[in-house]
């Protein structure tokens, strides 16, 4: 699907003074963000530093939470989380049309598998899957919707390193094509680079960093600016 | 490091020991299943028996030789009264059982998928499952009658409180996470309890509804002892009455029988619906 020009004009999502608490510690405080249409942005932070929690008020998931601020996103959101998150009795494919209508679901779900490099798999059960195998099956969940926005939250956190760079390349190959506007939380550096065209480092609540990436560059220099937003000094042996 | 570890496997003793072959542990689990065996035990129980009717060892008119109790068993049968007393118990526990069943699963459902249902009911069950349920039979001899009515009321208590509590027990222990991904794939509410709600249940619904088969017939035997005028209790209070202790063997037996397989028919369909479950164990 090729991207609109109008949706490049218009802003996927737009948070103005989102403010979230817990007791009494502010988590998010007063966030202004605008992200454009179709954009791969990564948002990294310590732990605590409120990634999730934005992206989960994003997702409309923090029910109960108190805060305030204006939040626009769009009407087909998809979410992948940390873990794959698949139903354990219900088959792979069933899994990935799960909620979905129409006489084509199961035909649209096929062929999100296919996509994802799970064909062949959707009589399987979720607990014959391998870790990345079912992180696949959960990202074709997240496809087959035609999301306008994916959120992830540290999709590939539980996965070995092996299958988070298989996982890195088949995720951009994903976004090159259908072109959704990515949120992706993570508190890999690196992946943030592979991964993002724009990174927003988060701290205290805040946006601490707003770096654009060129892939054309070389890494190192995003590496250790995002590393020293946030508060890590590497020795360069 | 690999210097060293050449240098030592060089020497003779180290050799020699390199050469050992791989003894296999002591295997501490019980090892492989004998076949037949859930069979193997009543076999060896009933040979016993007959051995020692066989020998006189038994009174014949305490423990009749197991040939007296099949005997009398086939000349009930095809006087017809033995069809008579087991038809009416399986219908009394069937009754009984399938009202039992729906009122624990749709009171499991209230109360585990509302918070009002909760505040009503859960409390509710609780109490009442304090209250021994063959306590209640004098209460409901008074209310409803020495008929059926109330043997079948009963029943349905002693069955609908062991699959309220685990069904319930397991829809409050439905991973919240799986909560959020029907919020986040927009499922309906219908969807959500289709989807995840009954198949999450499904294991804890399970473990209840062979405590409520077991049950029924536990109830069973109660009632129709105390306050019968048919039925596979009745035959044997009737037996008792004019010695007849091989009638009596006649009701546990078919006691045990129903027992064992209504509770093998509720173990298949555990099997056939939990298919999925048997990938996680392997």
């Amino acid at each position: 699907m090729a991207p609109h020009t109008e949706q490049l004009t218009r802003p996927a999502v737009r948070l103005r003074g989102l403010t979230r608490s817990f007791g009494d510690r502010t988590v998010l405080d007063g966030i202004d963000l605008d992200v454009p249409a179709g954009q791969f942005t990564a948002l990294l932070g310590h732990s605590g530093s409120g990634k999730s929690t934005l992206l989960r008020a994003v997702a409309g998931l923090d029910h109960g939470v108190a805060g305030s601020g204006q939040l626009t996103a769009p009407e087909r959101v998809s979410v992948v989380f940390q873990d794959s998150r698949l139903l354990p009795w219900r088959r792979v494919l069933d899994n990935v049309v799960l909620g979905l209508d129409g006489k084509d679901a199961y035909d649209r779900g096929r062929a999100a598998l296919e996509e994802v490099g799970l064909g062949g798999r959707e009589r399987a059960w979720p607990g014959e899957l391998s870790g990345g195998e079912a992180q696949r099956a959960a990202l074709a969940r997240s496809l087959v919707r035609e999301p306008e926005l994916l959120l992830a939250d540290e999709p590939f956190g539980a996965l070995d390193a092996l299958t988070r760079i298989k996982m890195h390349h088949l995720l951009r190959e994903l976004w090159k094509r259908h072109r959704p506007s990515v949120l992706l939380v993570t508190h890999d550096v690196d992946e943030a680079i592979v991964l993002a065209d724009r990174v927003l480092v988060l701290e205290k609540g805040r946006v601490g960093l707003d770096l654009t990436i060129d892939h054309e560059h070389p890494r190192g220099g995003y590496r250790s600016r995002l590393l020293a937003a946030l508060g890590v000094t590497e020795d360069v042996a | 490091m690999t210097a060293v570890t050449t240098a030592t496997t060089g020497t003779a003793p180290v050799a020699a020991e390199e050469s050992h072959r791989v003894r296999p542990r002591r295997r501490l689990s019980p090892g492989r299943r004998l076949p037949a065996a859930r069979l193997a035990g009543p076999l060896v129980f009933l040979a016993a028996w007959a051995i020692a009717s066989a020998a006189g060892q038994l009174d014949p008119n305490a423990i009749p030789a197991p040939w007296t109790v099949l005997d009398t068993a086939v000349r009930l049968w095809t006087a017809g009264t033995l069809r008579t007393d087991i038809l009416t118990s399986v219908e009394r526990a069937g009754y009984g059982f399938a009202i039992g069943l729906t009122a624990g699963v749709l009171l499991a459902l209230a109360s585990g998928l509302t918070r009002t249902g909760e505040a009503l009911i859960d409390g509710t069950v609780q109490i009442n499952r304090a209250i021994p349920t063959l306590g209640l039979i004098p209460l409901f001899i008074l209310w409803l009658g020495i008929g059926e009515t109330f043997k079948i009321a009963i029943i349905a208590i002693v069955v609908y409180i062991p699959i309220y509590l685990n069904t319930h027990a397991a829809l409050a222990a439905i991973d919240s996470r799986y909560v959020e991904l029907a919020e986040v794939l927009g499922l309906s509410r219908l969807q959500f309890i289709r989807q995840i709600v009954i198949p999450g249940a499904l294991p804890g619904f399970f473990v209840g509804l062979r405590l409520g088969v077991t049950g029924s017939w536990l109830g069973l035997v109660v009632l129709e002892q105390i306050n019968a005028t048919s039925g596979l209790g009745y035959m044997m209070f009737q037996a008792q009455n004019y010695g007849r202790s091989d009638i009596i063997l006649v009701g546990l037996l078919i006691y045990g029988v129903f027992g064992l397989v209504s509770d093998t028919v509720v173990r298949v369909i555990e099997r056939r619906v939990l298919s999925w479950r048997r990938t996680l164990s392997s």
